[in-house]
């Protein structure tokens, strides 16, 4: 299961370590939400989940203000003796003594913040969406033509990384060559990026291995890209149809979201960089809601 | 599909020119292979792909072959990997 450790969030936010029992590292989240513990404060332990970050904003601070000093004790006491990952005090407000005493007694590291609660807790649940995606690695190309993700798979030596290199050439991004790490960072978005180690690096055969950025600039190179649009390229089979209309909806399944899809078959002489940059451009044309086929079909009959 | 597991013993990293004739001894078999290291998988006849493993002494590999030649597949790039001459 995917985590993040406590130490990558301190080190995102800037969050203040005010205690510190130097196992930040080892605390692991997998849960990308954030409890607000006002019910547990006064009491309420049902459906609660232990394994999220706990954050004070002005309401908790205010209600615990009000308690007196005894009864401020048995409730963070209550709080902290759960397995509770951290505290984080929002707004910069001064801990009681009795959360510190608590937070030492549990070793469970109170940080605190300088933020608004509502905007350091939607910015963290963003954050762990992001780290805590569903990820893996697929053997392709990513590169960003006209502002499209476009994700190119297929065997080794089909010719990914000499189409890609032509993108590139003819004014377009490249992303990653060779292993894309694909995260699902919402029900409906995939976002590609390349290992670091291999980053902007391309192989050719015959050429070795050459780094875009490098060679033709940081306006031919990108970080990262959405995966809109998924091109097969596969050696021409005789035997196979290929699709010659563009009526048919193909769809590829990447970590259960289903990416629109074509297959374009790989011959000497074909020129695959302008074919995938056509296909690029008639998706977008698409997605705008216009269908070349359909068209040619309305024109054929009339309606 | 076949698989293996072994543990890279040669001193040192993985260079590019042991990762090179690796890719080369993959490219020559029709099988698909595949070596995992860690949580990263690589297709075997990438460059980039193997490189980004960063395999270095004391790494496991689990290596996967499928495909017609699959058994020969696997035995060779186990037995490269476990004695890699550069």
């Amino acid at each position: 299961m995917a985590s993040v450790s406590l130490k990558n969030i301190i080190d995102e936010f800037n969050l203040e370590e005010l205690t510190s029992f130097g196992n930040t590292e080892d605390i692991l989240i997998s849960v990308a939400d954030v409890t607000r513990p006002g019910l547990q404060l006064s009491g309420s332990y049902e459906h609660f989940g232990a394994d999220r970050i706990q954050l004070l904003g002005n309401m908790e601070m205010a209600y615990l203000d009000a308690q007196t000093a005894e009864d401020r004790m048995y409730k963070l006491d209550q709080l902290m003796s759960r397995g509770i990952p951290c505290l984080v005090i929002s707004r910069q407000h001064e801990p009681f003594a009795e959360l510190l005493e608590c937070s030492r007694r549990y070793s469970v590291p109170l940080l605190r913040t300088p933020e608004v609660t509502s905007v350091f807790m939607s910015a963290l649940i963003k954050y762990l969406n992001v780290e805590l995606a569903p990820e893996t690695t697929l053997h392709g190309v990513l590169v960003e033509i006209y502002g499209e993700g476009i994700l190119m798979l297929g065997e080794s030596g089909v010719g990914k990384s000499e189409t890609a290199m032509e993108i590139v050439k003819r004014g377009h991004r490249l992303i990653a060559d060779d292993l894309v790490e694909v995260r699902r960072v919402s029900d409906t978005t995939l976002l590609g990026q390349a290992p670091e180690i291999i980053r902007h690096l391309i192989e050719i055969r015959g050429l070795g291995i050459l780094d875009v950025k490098e060679l033709f600039g940081v306006s031919s190179i990108k970080q990262q890209e959405s995966i809109d649009f998924v091109i097969k390229l596969e050696l021409w089979d005789e035997r196979k149809s290929y699709e010659r209309l563009g009526i048919n909806e193909e769809t590829t399944d990447i970590l259960g979201i289903r990416v629109p899809s074509i297959t374009i078959p790989v011959r000497p002489g074909r020129n695959l960089a302008i074919i995938v940059e056509v296909a690029a451009i008639n998706f977008r044309q698409r997605r705008m809601g216009y269908n070349a086929a359909e068209e040619l079909t309305k024109r054929l009959f009339g309606n | 599909m076949v698989k293996k597991e072994i543990i890279f013993q040669h001193d040192g990293d993985m260079q590019m020119k042991a990762v090179a004739v690796l890719i080369q001894k993959a490219s020559s078999y029709r099988s698909n292979i595949w070596l995992q290291a860690g949580e990263r998988r690589a297709n075997g006849k990438s460059l980039l792909g193997v490189m980004s493993l960063a395999i270095q002494k004391g790494t496991t590999v689990e290596i996967s072959a499928e495909g017609p030649d699959e058994d020969d597949a696997l035995e060779a790039i186990a037995g490269y990997l476990e004695n890699p001459e550069v």
